[in-house]
């Protein structure tokens, strides 16, 4: 009986305690202008947030992200390009905010690294099969080998 | 014989980075803002709200901004080596109150001690933006020009402190 009224109990709580989460996030101000809000989305899942660092800022709900997006949000209000907004952030915190690093010297591991490791693994695997064919056409069986051979095959069957 | 050995160059190669990988702290992100100009900004006085503070202020100085707040579990390790720092008179030291409330931080100051020239306050985060902040404690040396010298990300350790910034500060005070 104790146990089931606590059970209630504890169900209530978690129902209010969701709910007043949920208010709190919805409290924050929102622009009408719909051009805005589709260029506050499209940066944001462009730009990382710092805090949780696999996370977007669109993805994130920490709170330097929800004011990132809210400056953001401003910036777009009053007209500025991507481009723009995305170097005022870059200014402050580096590439690191950028999920696509541009390409420049101290980035060009990270962008032709892969294919350069495919090139060589290619390379490498293509000189192995063409010394593997190379040897087999240089040694063909000897006579004495091949009766061998022969003689151990018809033995078999 | 040499072709067995292939393989374990390869794990030694990847080992080595690996290995390395664990000594870095992914959390540090460099600033881009070190070398450049300190971002300027008129903000508050934590004691005297009517009163306005600004980094231009302290041009001629080299001195400490350091960003803090008295709900920050990592600002309070840093504090007692803080208010050491100021009672050595070496470098100067300005607060930005980041994200708080008055009251509290004020209590915080009193409670624990105050290592703060003066402090401005950050209520909305605005400056924290402009100075690249993504977790207090972080802090900027600056130097008489008012261009930003170092950056220290996360709470001031005794490490740091005599292998970085005293001998930093000791050198932007020459010139």
């Amino acid at each position: 009986m104790k146990l089931n009224q606590f059970v209630k109990l504890l169900v209530v709580f978690c129902l209010t305690y969701t709910a007043s989460t949920w208010a709190a996030q919805e409290a924050r101000p929102m622009q009408d202008n719909a051009a805005v809000e589709a260029q506050v989305q499209r940066l944001s899942t462009e730009l990382r947030c710092l805090v949780c660092q696999n996370q977007t800022l669109a993805d994130s709900h920490a709170e330097l992200a929800e004011d990132l997006k809210q400056e953001i949000r401003e910036m777009a209000a009053k007209g500025m390009t991507d481009q723009a907004i995305i170097d005022y952030l870059v200014e402050r915190y580096g590439d690191f905010v950028r999920y696509r690093p541009p390409l420049k010297a101290s980035t060009v591991l990270l962008w032709v690294g892969p294919f350069a490791l495919l090139l060589a693994g290619g390379f490498g695997l293509f000189l192995k099969l063409r010394g593997r064919q190379k040897m087999n056409a240089e040694a063909p069986l000897s006579e004495e080998e091949a009766r061998k051979v022969n003689e151990l095959l018809n033995k078999e069957s | 014989m040499k072709r067995a050995l292939i393989p374990l160059a390869l794990f030694l190669v990847v080992a080595g980075f690996l290995f390395r990988g664990l000594y870095l702290d992914p959390r540090e992100v460099p600033s881009p803002l070190v070398g450049k100009p300190a971002p300027q900004f008129s903000l508050p006085r934590l004691d005297d709200p009517t009163k306005t503070i600004s980094p231009k202020e302290m041009l001629g100085k080299v001195w400490l901004l350091n960003t803090w707040a008295s709900w920050c579990p990592a600002c309070k390790d840093e504090h007692p080596l803080l208010v050491e720092l100021s009672k050595s008179g070496f470098v100067p030291i300005i607060g930005l109150d980041y994200k708080d409330t008055n009251p509290e931080a004020q209590q915080w100051l009193v409670e624990a001690g105050n290592p703060y020239v003066a402090n401005a306050v950050d209520a909305d985060g605005r400056v924290g933006i402009d100075y690249g902040v993504y977790g207090v404690p972080e802090t900027y040396l600056i130097d008489k020009k008012g261009v930003i010298a170092y950056k220290q990300i996360g709470p001031i350790t005794i490490e740091a402190l005599r292998d970085k910034i005293i001998p930093l500060v000791k050198k932007l005070q020459t010139q």
